[in-house]
């Protein structure tokens, strides 16, 4: 191995020893019913972190959770990012900190534009960085730029928008609620090589998913279900475990009582 | 700058000609549209007329009266006014009446489309009042945009209101905006008659805070066969302000169609009411309302909060959103 790419390898086993992200004992319950128990999870610097899981497993509640939204604070538990508790800061406070959310189903804004909303985010606007994750999601700049991020826009696209408005912020953590949902087969690939896109930016991506085929881009993954993280391991353990115990028997993985 | 017809040559009318093109450009609007003379122009402070540029096909006759002018404006049958007319009314004092009774003349198969420029940058007891009578020929077509300025005190009452008569065929579009500075007190009160096969469309967009009050009543009647009505209505209040909005739609006729669209946003101790009253007279025609009134959206404003912006910042982008201010 060369000198440099030993330093480029020894960077990059050093930046994913980092833990950014650490959620400890993390419970949340709703009308006395766990939501979340006792969720434990770790994810390093620069990896790209899937959470795997069938509907009502849990993982947008830990995604709403991590993210500071206000009816997801947790009884108990903490959250660790950089190595400091954010528990109980604001989604301001943990946005300014580097953290952001793609949500499942994005919001619609009557009278914002595209380009708007996506400076929303960035220290500066920069519109040459706009249009870069415009055409990161496959939306052409020109079409794109000044739509309204209405109803006028169709779920899939508003779903891109919603990705380009992540990468055009470059956070720390990017945590991807089902960035796969909503978008046919063809784009699938799209949206992937736009999730490596971040990391290769120097995102951490928590990608939280219930495509397997989706966690291929994935260093590690862990397995969600009924409110808590039933296994971690790397992404081809995580994903035959999916295959074997979530997909055969879902009846067994309804929502946590 | 070019001045047409100045009424009188005193340096203090030409200094609020010039003062008023100045509150203009602060409040967002391109002066050079009233001073290039490529427009057609009406420009009013307090009960003067300070400059006035007709194009071929549309007349201005303005006459003083104590506490402002008596307008008509007249479009000839069969003019089509390719560029929009722009009409600049108000006053730089911080006290004072301005009466505008307007008659609308639009003729048969005309087209024009106004852009009435309302700026009262210092109002602190003042007064704007606009009785106007419109006319929508037969397959005319006339679009109103009016746009306030009324500066940071909230000391200004605003009544704008109208009788419209459409025409057969004809079609008469009012937008209203006041999301610039404070409202103090506003009442919009619009009575439309609508004939056989013609449109109206009334849009208010309003942002009210301190203690602004406001009052949108509209009314519109669609009295002939097949004619088409819609108000739409966005207003956000804060702080203190209050927000009543009354429309009512009356479907007299065989297929008219007629909708109400109704969004309130309403933050701090701010109160918003909506009244849409249907009334139809005909089994073949049909009137619909929608309203949503309430805070901002809870997702939305994570949404944005997860960008980075504040609270506040967050709802003031939604509200300008809905505005349609960004």
């Amino acid at each position: 191995m060369k000198v440099s790419n030993l330093f480029v390898w020894q960077g990059r086993r050093n930046a994913m020893d980092d833990i950014l992200l650490k959620v400890e004992d993390i419970s949340l319950k709703r009308n006395g019913r766990y939501i979340l128990r006792q969720v434990n999870l770790s994810v390093r610097r620069g990896e790209i972190h899937g959470i795997l899981g069938l509907n009502g497993a849990g993982k947008s509640s830990l995604a709403y959770t991590i993210m500071g939204c206000a009816d997801y604070v947790p009884d108990e538990g903490r959250i660790l990012f950089e190595g400091n508790d954010i528990t109980h800061l604001s989604i301001t406070e943990r946005a300014r900190l580097g953290i952001t959310l793609a949500w499942q189903e994005p919001a619609r804004f009557e009278g914002l534009r595209v380009s708007t909303y996506l400076s929303l985010g960035m220290k500066e606007p920069d519109r040459t960085r706009i249009m870069e994750a415009l055409e990161a999601v496959a939306l052409p700049p020109s079409a794109y730029m000044h739509r309204f991020v209405d109803n006028t826009l169709s779920g899939g696209e508003r779903k891109r928008i919603e990705l380009a408005a992540v990468y055009a912020m470059r956070p720390k953590l990017a945590i991807l609620d089902e960035p796969d949902s909503g978008v046919d087969i063809l784009s699938l690939d799209d949206v992937l090589k736009l999730i490596k896109g971040m990391a290769s930016n120097g995102t951490t991506v928590l990608l939280i998913t219930h495509r397997d085929e989706a966690l291929e881009i994935a260093d590690s993954a862990s397995l969600m279900c009924q409110g808590t993280i039933l296994y971690r391991g790397n992404v081809e353990q995580v994903r035959q475990y999916y295959a074997q115990r979530c997909k055969l028997h879902p009846e067994m993985l309804k929502s946590p009582g | 700058m070019r001045l047409h017809q100045l009424k009188t040559a005193e340096p203090s009318w030409v200094r609020e000609y010039e003062g008023m093109l100045e509150a203009l450009k602060q409040a967002g609007g391109d002066p050079s549209a009233i001073t290039s003379g490529k427009f057609a122009t009406l420009v009013v402070s307090a009960n003067k007329v300070l400059a006035k540029s007709e194009l071929p096909g549309i007349h201005f006759e303005a006459e003083e009266l104590p506490t402002g002018i008596h307008a008509r404006i007249f479009v000839e049958p069969g003019t089509k006014i390719t560029k929009p007319v722009h009409l600049c009314f108000g006053m730089l004092a911080e006290e004072g009446v301005q009466e505008i009774i307007a008659c609308y003349e639009i003729g048969d198969d005309a087209q024009v489309a106004f852009f009435a420029h309302c700026t009262f940058p210092n109002a602190q007891e003042l007064k704007h009042l606009m009785e106007a009578t419109i006319r929508v020929g037969k397959n005319a077509k006339m679009s109103y945009t009016e746009s306030h300025y009324h500066g940071p005190y909230g000391g200004i009452e605003v009544r704008p209101h109208a009788k419209v008569f459409v025409g057969e065929g004809g079609k008469f579009m009012n937008n209203f905006n006041l999301i610039h500075g404070r409202v103090g007190s506003l009442e919009i009160d619009y009575e439309v008659d609508v004939g056989k096969e013609g449109v109206a469309e009334l849009v208010a967009r309003v942002y009210g805070t301190g203690t602004d009050r406001i009052s949108v009543k509209e009314f519109i009647r669609l009295n002939g066969e097949r004619a088409k009505g819609l108000t739409k209505t966005r207003v956000a209040v804060r702080e203190q302000a209050m927000s009543e909005v009354f429309t009512t739609i009356e479907g007299n006729a065989p297929y008219a169609r007629g909708h109400m669209d109704c969004t309130e946003i309403v933050r701090d101790r701010a109160i918003a009411k909506n009244m849409p009253l249907v009334i139809v007279r005909d089994d073949r025609a049909q009137v619909t309302h929608e309203a949503a009134i309430g805070t901002v959206n809870r997702k939305e404003l994570e949404t944005l909060m997860a960008r980075g912006l504040g609270e506040d910042e967050a709802v003031d982008i939604i509200i300008r959103g809905m505005l349609q201010w960004v």
